[in-house]
């Protein structure tokens, strides 16, 4: 008896929790892709055809918008490790004992709504606004300078909003670097860029990769920052799912549209986590 | 730690010029809920007022949407916080068939995009004929943080000495007594960092929330449905309020947290 409660216990404690993921995660897919097959309109219904002409259809008129979410995302990621990369560093092996402290003030803007951040950088980036025209006056930017509007807008934006993902799983990486080993390597002549190099830089690979995997996917499908920072030369992926869902109401291309967003990113996400092993990832993400 | 490569100077003051780059934005919006604006836009600094703190709630529907934030927020932390103690502690605590399979949703849910997740849930409601609002909303929130919840708790329950339940059983306790007098206190601090991550991810969330609230409005989606029309001063103030809470929070749970980290 003792021994079969024993192990129904793990179960029962899973039991409410997975099922809400199986419920409200997994059920909801299924039907999307279920609703991405079908046909009709919003007043008379849709009904499931099998209908793979919704996948030709939405990603022939929107493969622009895709690619240029996808590029946006990568850029972002890419300047994400560039400008991260050395805080986390001077943070893990210089920050002492205000480790903490540096970290969170790092993690500062997500004490601010997400909403409510990329406006005050619309405000900030807008041609009249309190950045710019000080500037403009100073003489130190032309008058008719803009960069509200632009990609650099969008991008830039994408990059402060997910600053902290990138400086974090890098920083836990380094943190994780016994100084011995860095030792070591000097004590056998290696010159302090080789030992960056050779000993440093690939044990922070994991925390670049992980750091990648949680950018990257929330910067390709973002609409927040395009919406708010760009224009119709800078619409992204999301943008186009969004209002496609919500003032369209055509569900069956909306939902195309999103389950290849979602393919094409986890496709690359679980090779990512193959390389890497989930725990691992999962460790970092924690942190 | 000696791991001198030159240039730590350099990257001293690099590292606070980011800095000051996040901050940034965080200092206008607190700027802007002390400026006294002659139009609709709250743009350029026109004067210093305190009057927006005395008339924060002045605006009814703003203050209804930031009511309904902070209900779902409370709902969220509490469900989640329940559901994900019981996957963390399963997980970190024995090894059963389907962990494995559990794990892997967990990290979908974590890694998928916010937008497939509310797309998806949208299409679900659609399907089911069901309406859209508060319960919707909690019910997307508490899928998202759950996950969140028993990553951290499962993390702390790994490092559990197991000598102390044996202890526990020794002197006679049931397994009952011994979770709860033994393991609950133990686990504690991890469940409320929990519930307190659950909570700061249902506040700010806005990409889920987009989809499912139908016309229900929540601080984030008012927010982004005022931006054209221009944003009253008030959103500057609750923002810098909910800043501040946030802040005082951490602050003060980490001060709390440290002499206990001392003894242990």
């Amino acid at each position: 008896m003792d021994r079969v409660k024993r192990t129904l216990t793990p179960y029962l404690l899973v039991l409410p929790g997975g099922l809400w993921l199986l419920l409200f995660f997994a059920v909801p897919m299924a039907t999307m892709l279920s609703l991405s097959l079908q046909e009709g309109d919003i007043v008379n219904g849709f009904v499931f055809t099998g209908h793979w002409q919704n996948y030709v259809d939405s990603i022939s008129a929107y493969q622009t918008q895709l690619i240029r979410s996808l590029v946006y995302g990568a850029i972002t990621s890419v300047v994400l490790i560039v400008l991260a990369f050395p805080v986390a560093y001077w943070i893990a092996f210089y920050g002492g004992r205000k480790k903490a402290t540096y970290l969170f003030l790092i993690l500062l803007p997500f004490f601010v709504s997400f909403v409510l951040r990329t406006i005050s950088w619309r405000m900030l980036l807008t041609d009249d606004g309190v950045l710019l025209h000080p500037l403009k006056e100073a003489g130190l930017l032309p008058a008719d300078f803009q960069v509200l509007g632009t990609a650099t807008a969008v991008i830039a934006g994408l990059v402060y909003s997910f600053l902290p993902f990138m400086v974090l799983p890098i920083y836990v990486a380094l943190e994780r670097i016994d100084p011995r080993v860095v030792e070591a390597a000097r004590d056998l002549y290696a010159s302090p860029l080789t030992s960056f190099r050779k000993v440093i830089f690939p044990l922070a690979l994991p925390g670049v990769f992980a750091g990648v995997l949680m950018t990257f996917v929330p910067a390709t499908s973002d609409y927040v920052n395009s919406e708010l920072l760009g224009s119709s030369e800078t619409t992204m992926i999301g943008q186009v799912i969004q209002s496609q869902f919500l003032s369209n109401s055509d569900y069956p291309s909306a939902s195309a549209l999103s389950f290849t967003l979602m393919t094409v990113l986890l496709i690359g996400v679980f090779s990512y986590a193959r390389a890497l092993g989930t725990e691992d990832v999962m460790k970092v993400a924690a942190r | 730690m000696r791991l001198r490569i030159g240039g730590d100077r350099l990257l001293h003051v690099y590292t606070w010029i980011l800095i000051a780059w996040l901050v940034l934005p965080i200092a206008v919006m607190i700027l802007f809920g002390f400026n006294d604006p002659q139009g609709r836009y709250n743009q350029t600094w026109q004067g210093f007022t305190l009057k927006w703190y005395g008339e924060v709630f002045a605006l009814e529907a703003l203050t209804d949407a930031l009511v309904v934030s902070l209900l779902v927020a409370v709902a969220t932390a509490l469900i989640a916080g329940a559901l994900g103690t019981g996957i963390g502690y399963a997980l970190g605590r024995w090894q059963f068939r389907g962990a494995g399979a559990l794990n892997l949703l967990m990290f979908a849910a974590i890694a998928s995009p916010e937008l497939v997740m509310g797309s998806s849930l949208l299409s679900l409601f659609v399907s089911l004929g069901a309406p859209l609002g508060p319960v919707s909303i909690t019910i997307a929130h508490v899928m998202f943080s759950v996950s969140f919840v028993a990553v951290v708790v499962r993390a702390r329950v790994v490092t559990l000495d197991r000598s102390l339940e044996e202890a526990a059983a020794d002197l006679g306790a049931s397994g009952w007594t011994t979770f709860w007098k033994v393991i609950f206190p133990i686990i504690l601090p991890a469940i409320l960092s929990g519930v307190m991550l659950a909570f700061a991810l249902s506040i700010d969330d806005f990409v889920i929330t987009n989809f499912t609230a139908g016309t229900t409005q929540t601080f984030p989606l008012w927010i982004w449905g005022s931006t054209r029309v221009g944003l009253p001063p008030q959103v500057n103030v609750m923002g810098t309020m909910i800043f501040a809470g946030g802040v005082l929070l951490a602050v003060l749970s980490n001060v709390r947290s440290r002499p206990r980290r001392k003894t242990a």
